[in-house]
C-alpha cells in the first residue's frame, strides 16, 4: 500500500463528497455520518454481504434514474460513483429484509440483557419496520450452558455470523460453530460446555442482539442508560487496554471495552472483562484497622483515632520506609515516595523482576527501538516470539498476533486487487497461509498453530537461540554455545526471516525471570536496528504499571538487607507474592510498625499493624503507564464509601502530618501530577497530554450518566427523602451527574457511547475517524519513549551458564495461566470458577521413567519450599524439564527457572 | 339576594368526603401497585421501563433472578412525594405490572412515609388486566413454560436434523 491515500469522487444521495479510495461504501458512509443499517457487517472482521440489510441504490451515470439496488458493504468506493441512501425503492428493500428477520425473533426485550443497547433494536427504528404482519409460529432453540461468562439464549439470533467470524477466523477459536442448515442454522457449541478462547467476552459485543450476553452482568443487571460510567484503563496485565466501567448503585456493574485505535481496539480479554468482580468483593477491606498491640487482632477505629496514632508515626524523627507497587498508580507510588523520601523507596518486586524490567525500560529509553502499540503490531509481518507465553502473559498481544499473521497472505490479496475489507474473499486466497512467525517457549503455546516454527526447549536455550540469531546478523554481537544441534540452524534460518522482513517484529518478557532471555532479545532489536530503521520491539511486564515503577527510582525491596525502619509502609502489595516466606517474615520483623493499604486481605495485610482501605481502580483516578511506554489516565466509576480512599489521598495526608509546614501543597491529583513532571524528567509529558480536572464544556464537567439514567429521586429516598446535591469530584473533569454535554467529550473522556439512533456499543462509530480508524482528537494516552537517534549498539554478553541440576532433579519453569496468575482478577468469582489446581507439566520420557501418570497428585520440592501439585504430562515439556503454574491463589512463591524433584502421594 | 335565595333550592353540589365517596373511573390515575399473574407470582420482570419512562424519575429497582431463572425486582422503589401520577410507567409497563388504580387518599404528615417499597406497592390480584401473562408470549424459559411451549411457538429445532 503506498502511503498517499488514494482520495475520489462519489455523490451520495445528490451530494459529492471526497472519499479514501479503497473503503468499502458502507464505511465510507458510516465515517461521513451517514447511518445505513447493517448487521454482518463489523469494522474489525470486515464485510461479507450476509445480512442484506445495508442496500443502497447504485447509478450508473448521471441519466440513470431507475438504479440498481446493491449492497453497501461489498460496494467498493469508486470514482464517479453515484449512489443513494435515501433512495425509496433501498428504503423498502431494507425494511422488509429486517421485517423478515424479526419473524422469529421473541417477544422478549424485557427480559433480555441487550434490551436498550440493541443493535437490532437500533436497526429496526432505523429501517423503518414498526408493526409486525407475520403471524405464524416462531422458531425456537434450545440454549446451551457457556460457562461463567457468557449466557446463551439462541431464541433471539438473526443469523448474522458475526459470532463465529469473530471467534473463529479472528480469535482462533475452535468449539464456537454453525450447526444445521438453512432457517435451523445454529450458533453454538457441540455440546454444553465453557467457551475455550481467551476473548469470548467479546461476543457480548461483537453479536448485535442478547444470544450472548455477559453472565455476570446478569447477577446484578442493570440497563445501559441506568449506568454511570467512567472511562478506566484494565489493570490485569501490562497491556493497559482502555475499557469503559460501569455503577449502578454504589457497584461495579461491568467492564466493556473502550475503543482506544492505538491499542486494543474493540476488544478486550476475557481476565480484563470479567476479572472486575473483586471491587464488589463482600471482604474489601471498608475500615481502617488497628493491631493495639503486637499479638493483639486488627479492630476497626475512627479516623480521628486513626490520625492521633499516626501523629507519632510520622513525627520527623522517625525514619519510614516505602515499599510500592507495580499494580499501584504512578501517582500512588510516587506519594510514597515523597513520604519515605528517596533514598527509602523501594520497588515492591523481586531483585531479579527489577533488574529485568529496569534493563527494558532503560534500553527503552536510550537505543531509540520502537515499542510498537497492538496496532502496530498487527501490521509485523515477520514476528519472532522469545520465551513469551503470549496467550496467558498479555492476552490481547496474542490476538494482535493472529492478525499479523494474515499479512502475507493480505499482500497476494493486494496484488489480485481484491480490497482488505472483502473478508471472505481474502481468507478464500490465503488459505491456511501465514505470515512467518517463530516462538520459542518451554511448553506448547495456543499461538503454535499459527508459527512457522515453534520450538520447544529450556529458558537457557532460548536465550542462546537469542543469541545465535543476534550473532548471524552481525558477527560482533556476542555468541552463546548451545549444546542442541539442530539450534544454529534454526537460528540460520529466523535471522534470514526477520532481515527479509518489512516490518520485523521481536516480542519477548519477563515471565520467565531469566536475564538471558531479555538480553538476547534486546540484542536482536540492536543488531536489527544497526541494518535498518524500521525494528520493533515488544517487551510484555508482569503487572499493569510495572513499567512505570521501573521508571521511578529506588531498587527492589529484596536489596532492604539488614535496614531496620520505624514505620514499614506497604504500598497495594502482597509481598508473599514477591519473594520467599523468609525473607519477607525477616522483613516484618525488623520494622517496629506496618502500614498497609490494599483493598483485599492477604498474607501481608494479616501481618500490618495498621490496615488502611485503599480504593480500587474502579473508585480512584490515577495513571499507569503499559508496557509500550504509554502513559494512560483512568477515572473513577464508584463513589468510595466507608473508610476507603485512593491511596495517594491516604499517603498525601501523612504528608501533611510529616511535613507540619505545609511544604507540600497537594489538593488534588493533577498537583501530584505536576510536581511528578517537574521532579522525574522522564514523566515530564505527563501534565500536557490529556485535560485536567478544570477541564469544561459548556461551563459544565462532562457527565458520567446517561441523557436517559434513572431513578434519580428514589435511590437514596429510602435512606432520606430529601435530595443530596452531587458529590464533590475534584480530581477529575467527569461528574456523576446527567446533566452536562453529552457529545463529543475530549478522546480520553468518553465515559459511555451514545448517539441519536445508536443505542448500542455501535454507537462509537460516531466517535471514530473512521471505522477502525483513530478516535476523534486522537488516540487516549502519550508515549513516554521519544524516538531518539540510535546509539552505538553495547551488546549484552551471555553468561556462562550451563543448567545447573542435580541428577534426579527436573529444571523447572514458570507456568502462566490467564486466569489464576493475576492476583486481582483471581478474586472474581467468575474469573475463580476457571483456576486451575496447581499443575506441574512434565515431558512422557520423564513420566515413565519415574513411573508417574497423568492427573497423579505429587509432592514437589524446590530448594526447601514443598508444594501439591497436580501432574500433566505432555504439553510440549522438552525431557528433564517442568513447567510449574505460577502465583496461582493460595500457592507460595518459588524462584523459578530453578531445578526441584517430586515424589507420588 | 335574591340569586342567593334561589340556590338554597338548588341541587348541593358538595359531596360530604370523606363520608362520601366520589365515583372515580377504573382509569383514574391514581395509586400505583404492582400487580400479580393468577399463578400468584410477581408480574413485573424488573426491565426497567417504568423507571426510564418515568419523567421525575422517582421509580429505582434491582432486577434479581430466581433459581428458574424468572427475573423479579430485589427492591422496587417508589418515591410518591415526587411522583405526578403522569401514567407513564403504566404505559411503559410490558408485563401489565404497574397499574394506576382509583386511589387518592395518600396524604402524610411525614414525607418520609411517602417512600414505597415493594411490600407496600405488590397487592395479590391482577388488577385492571386479568389473563396475561408475559412468559407465555416471551421466547425465554423463566420456569413458567419450556422451550417452544408458548403461545405460538414452534417446537424446539433439531439441530442434528439437516432435512431441507
Amino acid at each position: 500500500m503506498s502511503l498517499e491515500v488514494r482520495m475520489v469522487k462519489i455523490t451520495i444521495d445528490g451530494k459529492s463528497y471526497e472519499v479514501k479510495a479503497e473503503k468499502n461504501l458502507l464505511e465510507t458512509c458510516l465515517s461521513l455520518g451517514i447511518d445505513i443499517p447493517h448487521f454482518c457487517y463489523h469494522p474489525a472482521l470486515g464485510s461479507v454481504g450476509a445480512c442484506r440489510l445495508c442496500a443502497v441504490k447504485k447509478f450508473r451515470d448521471k441519466d440513470d434514474t431507475k438504479g440498481r439496488i446493491v449492497m453497501s458493504c461489498m460496494e467498493p468506493v469508486t470514482e464517479g460513483l453515484i449512489v443513494s441512501v435515501e433512495d425509496p425503492e433501498a428504503r423498502s428493500f431494507r425494511a422488509s429484509v429486517i421485517e423478515s428477520l424479526m419473524t422469529n425473533h421473541p417477544h422478549d426485550c424485557p427480559v433480555c440483557d441487550e434490551g436498550g443497547e440493541c443493535h437490532l433494536q437500533d436497526m429496526t427504528i432505523m429501517s423503518g419496520h414498526t408493526y409486525r404482519r407475520f403471524d405464524f409460529p416462531k422458531r425456537t432453540y434450545v440454549n446451551q450452558d457457556l460457562g461463567p461468562f457468557i449466557n446463551h439464549e439462541m431464541n433471539r439470533c438473526i443469523q448474522c455470523y458475526r459470532c463465529v467470524r469473530f471467534y473463529r477466523d479472528y480469535a482462533g477459536g475452535r468449539d464456537l460453530n454453525v450447526f444445521s442448515s438453512r432457517n435451523h442454522v445454529y450458533f453454538g457449541r457441540h455440546k454444553d460446555g465453557t467457551l475455550q478462547n481467551e476473548f469470548s467476552g467479546n461476543l457480548v459485543e461483537v453479536c448485535p442482539t442478547g444470544v450472548f450476553t455477559d453472565k455476570t452482568l446478569k447477577k446484578h443487571f442493570t440497563r445501559k442508560w441506568d449506568l454511570s460510567n467512567a472511562p478506566s484503563v484494565c489493570v490485569h496485565c501490562s497491556v493497559g487496554c482502555n475499557t469503559i466501567a460501569s455503577e449502578r448503585y454504589g457497584s461495579l456493574r461491568r467492564i466493556m471495552s473502550r475503543y482506544n485505535g492505538a491499542v486494543n481496539g474493540y476488544f478486550i480479554c476475557d481476565r480484563g472483562r470479567f476479572g472486575y468482580e473483586f471491587v464488589n468483593d463482600e471482604k474489601r477491606i471498608k475500615t481502617v484497622m488497628l493491631r493495639a498491640d503486637k499479638g493483639a487482632e486488627l479492630e476497626p477505629i475512627n479516623d480521628e483515632k486513626l490520625y492521633s496514632n499516626l501523629n507519632q508515626s510520622f513525627s520527623k524523627k522517625k525514619n519510614i520506609t516505602g515499599i510500592g507497587s507495580p499494580r499501584a498508580t504512578l501517582e500512588s507510588n510516587y506519594a510514597l515516595m515523597t513520604l519515605a523520601g528517596k533514598e527509602n523507596f523501594y520497588h515492591g518486586i523481586s531483585k531479579k523482576e527489577y533488574l529485568l524490567t529496569k534493563t527494558i525500560s532503560d534500553y527503552f529509553l536510550t537505543s531509540g527501538i520502537h515499542t510498537p502499540s497492538l496496532k502496530e503490531i498487527e501490521k509485523a509481518d515477520t514476528i519472532f516470539i522469545l520465551g513469551e507465553d503470549l496467550t496467558n502473559t498479555a492476552p490481547m498481544v496474542a490476538l494482535a498476533v493472529r492478525q499479523a499473521a494474515r499479512n502475507i497472505p493480505n499482500e497476494e490479496a493486494k496484488k489480485n486487487h481484491i480490497p482488505l475489507w472483502n473478508d471472505i474473499a481474502v481468507r478464500e486466497l490465503g488459505q491456511n497461509e501465514v505470515s512467518p512467525i517463530f516462538i520459542a517457549t518451554t511448553y506448547n503455546d495456543s499461538l503454535d498453530e499459527i508459527a512457522e516454527k515453534a520450538f520447544r526447549s529450556s529458558v537457557h536455550e532460548i536465550a542462546n537461540l537469542g543469541y545465535s540469531i543476534a550473532r548471524n546478523v552481525d558477527e560482533k554481537a556476542p555468541d552463546a554455545k548451545s549444546e542442541l544441534k539442530d539450534l544454529p540452524e534454526l537460528a540460520v534460518r529466523i535471522s534470514a526471516a526477520l532481515l527479509k522482513a518489512k516490518n520485523p517484529l521481536i516480542i519477548s518478557g519477563v515471565s520467565n525471570g531469566d536475564e538471558g532471555i531479555v538480553d538476547a532479545a534486546l540484542n536482536i532489536a540492536s543488531v536489527l536496528r544497526s541494518k535498518r530503521s524500521n525494528v520493533m520491539l515488544s517487551m510484555i511486564l508482569p503487572e499493569c504499571n510495572s513499567m512505570g515503577l521501573s521508571l521511578m527510582p529506588g531498587t527492589s525491596f529484596e536489596d532492604l538487607g539488614n535496614k531496620e525502619s520505624d514505620t514499614l509502609i506497604i504500598l497495594e502489595n502482597d509481598l508473599y507474592r514477591r519473594s520467599g516466606n523468609d525473607f519477607v517474615n525477616d522483613l516484618f520483623k525488623k520494622s517496629s510498625q506496618i502500614i498497609v493499604l490494599d483493598h483485599l486481605n492477604n498474607r501481608t495485610t494479616e501481618k500490618s499493624d495498621i490496615l488502611l482501605p485503599a480504593a480500587t481502580f474502579a473508585e480512584s483516578e490515577g495513571t499507569i503507564i503499559n508496557n509500550e511506554g504509554r502513559a494512560q489516565r483512568f477515572y473513577k466509576a464508584v463513589e468510595n464509601k466507608n473508610q476507603v480512599k485512593e491511596s495517594w489521598k491516604w499517603l498525601v495526608d501523612f504528608i501533611q502530618i510529616r511535613e507540619s509546614d505545609h511544604s507540600y501543597s497537594w489538593n488534588r491529583l493533577d498537583d501530584i501530577v505536576e510536581s511528578l513532571a517537574n521532579e522525574l524528567p522522564v514523566f515530564s509529558k505527563l501534565t500536557k497530554y490529556m485535560p485536567d480536572a478544570d477541564f469544561r464544556m459548556l461551563n459544565t464537567k462532562i457527565p458520567r450518566q446517561t441523557m436517559r439514567y434513572s431513578g434519580r429521586t428514589a435511590i437514596n429516598a429510602n435512606i432520606a427523602v430529601s435530595e443530596t446535591g452531587l458529590p464533590a469530584d475534584p480530581d477529575s473533569p467527569l461528574k456523576f451527574s446527567m446533566e452536562g454535554q453529552q457529545e463529543n467529550p475530549p478522546s480520553s473522556l468518553v465515559p459511555f457511547y451514545w448517539t441519536p439512533g445508536w443505542n448500542s456499543v455501535q454507537a462509537m462509530y460516531n466517535y471514530l475517524n473512521e471505522p477502525d480508524g483513530s478516535m476523534k482528537g486522537g488516540d487516549p494516552g502519550i508515549r513516554l519513549f521519544e524516538p531518539v537517534p540510535a546509539a552505538d549498539n553495547k551488546y549484552f554478553k551471555p553468561e556462562i551458564r550451563s543448567a545447573e541440576v542435580k541428577k534426579d532433579e527436573l529444571q523447572i519453569f514458570p507456568l502462566y495461566r490467564i486466569f489464576g496468575s493475576e492476583e486481582l482478577s483471581s478474586m472474581s468469582p467468575s474469573v475463580s470458577q476457571m483456576i486451575q489446581e496447581p499443575s506441574l507439566l512434565i515431558n512422557e520420557k520423564d513420566a515413565v521413567n519415574l513411573m508417574v501418570n497423568d492427573g497423579d497428585l505429587v509432592m514437589l520440592e524446590i530448594l526447601n519450599d514443598k508444594i501439591k501439585v497436580k501432574l500433566k504430562i505432555g504439553y510440549g515439556v522438552q525431557p528433564g524439564m517442568a513447567a510449574l503454574s505460577m502465583n496461582l491463589p493460595g500457592m507460595q512463591y518459588f524462584e523459578l527457572p530453578g531445578s526441584g524433584k517430586f515424589h507420588k502421594l | 339576594m335574591w340569586l342567593t335565595f334561589l340556590h338554597v333550592f338548588h341541587k348541593t353540589e358538595t359531596v360530604e368526603y370523606p363520608e362520601v365517596k366520589p365515583y372515580l373511573a377504573p382509569r383514574y390515575r391514581g395509586r400505583i401497585v404492582l400487580t400479580r399473574d393468577a399463578d400468584k407470582k410477581e408480574r413485573c420482570v424488573a426491565c426497567y421501563l417504568c423507571a426510564a419512562a418515568c419523567p421525575v424519575d422517582c421509580i429505582s429497582l434491582q432486577a434479581a433472578e430466581g433459581e428458574d431463572g424468572r427475573r423479579y425486582p430485589e427492591f422496587f422503589r417508589i418515591n410518591f412525594s415526587r411522583c405526578i401520577f403522569c401514567g407513564f410507567c403504566e404505559e411503559a409497563c410490558p408485563t401489565y405490572a404497574i397499574q394506576l388504580v382509583p386511589d387518592f387518599e395518600m396524604a402524610e404528615y411525614d414525607r418520609q412515609n411517602m417512600v414505597y417499597e415493594k411490600e407496600h406497592l405488590l397487592i395479590s390480584g391482577e388488577g385492571k388486566y386479568p389473563g396475561y401473562n408475559f412468559y407465555k408470549n416471551a421466547g425465554v424459559d423463566m420456569g413458567v413454560k419450556g422451550k417452544g411451549e408458548g403461545e405460538n411457538e414452534e417446537k424446539p429445532v433439531d439441530v442434528n436434523d439437516l432435512l431441507p
